[in-house]
């Protein structure tokens, strides 16, 4: 991607921005598909021959059959969208959400009755590798 | 005339629908939230609004990404419910009030405020969830709603300056309505949260603390506060906090604070509310 943005030092993030947008349009617009029923079955019972009908990249095709969810914010996915993806998968975003910070359900939910975690150490790069 | 006489901030997190959805809000994990809510119901049936100008956004539901307006006010008769991707919430359709909306939408639109008309869309859990927790559930909802959606899916969402300006300019626009109307904005989203990559789970109270303060005693203030701040100290998604701006800048000057309340978690957010009273 072009150009460094200011936000884009912020570690474990990524900003949906113009450049991701075009990115990632018709990744997004496949997503957004599965906001019917009848697609969401048409969907799961074959995914391959379900993403043929979007002009995907291999590697954001990939990532979708994998649920490789940060992989997906990566390529351009808004997480809004892809909240739609778990939801076909009967999960719930909670589910979604502790994979992405690599926990189990169980521990992320624990982790958020305990308060979440504070922006300490997360506001940018250079923090989080100070550690 | 028609008169903005209070504002109300809350979150408007998914899951709080859902526990309501499935009867989950007596469960120990929900249960100090909808408590937490209870005053807020109590000050809502009293107050009996006309007409709920509802400041919220679309999570790519009303719109794709074929067109992603940066303020879009609602001019239906009627907004169903949107199936988000789990089957429609079973809460009822939203009734707007056309015929103010469209006022609004001129008087917005030549004091400067160039708003996208939109007379067909579905609303989704960003309007429904402050529905359920201040209206409860009732069969049909008491009162008319004008939706305001607001662009917070690409960045950059509009400034929290820009939306305060607007919640001005919508003030004047409302008082220029000869109905006697009884008006209540709703401010919703935030506070701070984070619901995306490694990230996720990010919660900041003291920036949360300082902005429902701040609502009441420096609104200036928070209308200084850069993109960017919101998104590195209070998680990529509390940039929603800037409809919390535009709806207190619809209350004029002075503002009471009448009831507060905060809690962690409903899910992946920090939620609060806030209720402040015309003076």
């Amino acid at each position: 991607m072009v150009g460094e943005k200011p936000y884009d030092d912020i570690p474990g993030t990524w900003i949906f921005d113009a450049r991701r947008a075009r990115a990632g349009y018709h990744l997004n617009q496949f997503l957004y598909t599965l906001m019917k029923e009848s697609n969401r079955k048409a969907f799961l019972a074959d995914e391959r021959s379900y993403l043929a009908g979007f002009k995907l990249t291999e590697a954001q095709r990939a990532a979708v059959l994998e649920r490789n969810w940060n992989r997906l914010l990566e390529l351009g996915a808004v997480v809004y969208a892809l909240a739609k993806l778990a939801f076909t998968d009967g999960r719930s975003y909670q589910f979604m959400a502790s994979q992405m910070t690599g926990m189990s359900e169980k521990e992320y939910v624990d982790m958020m009755l305990a308060g979440g975690h504070s922006p300490e150490g997360w506001r940018c790069r250079s923090e989080r590798e100070k550690g | 005339m028609a008169r903005i006489i209070a504002g109300v901030g809350t979150s408007h997190t998914p899951a709080i629908g859902a526990a309501v959805d499935n009867g989950k809000a007596d469960q120990p994990y929900w249960q100090p939230l909808f408590k937490g809510y209870e005053p807020a119901k109590r000050w809502m049936a009293d107050v009996k609004p006309d007409v709920v100008i509802m400041v919220y956004n679309d999570h790519v539901n009303a719109f794709d990404f074929k067109m992603i307006p940066t303020f879009a006010l609602g001019c239906a008769d009627e907004f169903p419910i949107a199936d988000e991707g789990w089957g429609p919430r079973p809460v009822p359709a939203v009734k707007g009030y056309p015929d103010l909306a469209g006022h609004l939408v001129e008087s917005l639109v030549l004091d400067e405020f160039d708003i996208t008309i939109v007379n067909e869309m579905q609303v989704d859990h960003g309007l429904t969830v402050p529905l359920t927790l201040l209206f409860g559930s009732p069969p049909e909802w008491p009162c008319r709603v004008i939706p305001l959606a607001v662009n917070v899916v690409q960045y950059p969402a509009p400034t929290g300056r820009r939306c305060y300006h607007l919640g001005q300019a919508i003030r004047r626009a409302v008082e220029s309505w000869e109905e006697d109307l009884k008006v209540v904005i709703f401010g919703t989203g935030g506070m701070s949260h984070q619901i995306q990559g490694p990230r996720a789970g990010l919660t900041n109270p003291v920036f949360d603390k300082a902005f429902l303060d701040d609502l009441s005693r420096d609104p200036e203030r928070l209308t200084r506060i850069p993109p960017l701040e919101y998104l590195r100290d209070a998680g990529a998604e509390a940039i929603e906090l800037v409809m919390w701006l535009l709806m207190r800048g619809a209350l004029g000057p002075k503002v009471e604070e009448v009831y507060r309340f905060y809690h962690i978690p409903a899910s992946s957010t920090a939620v609060g509310n806030i209720i402040l009273e015309c003076r």
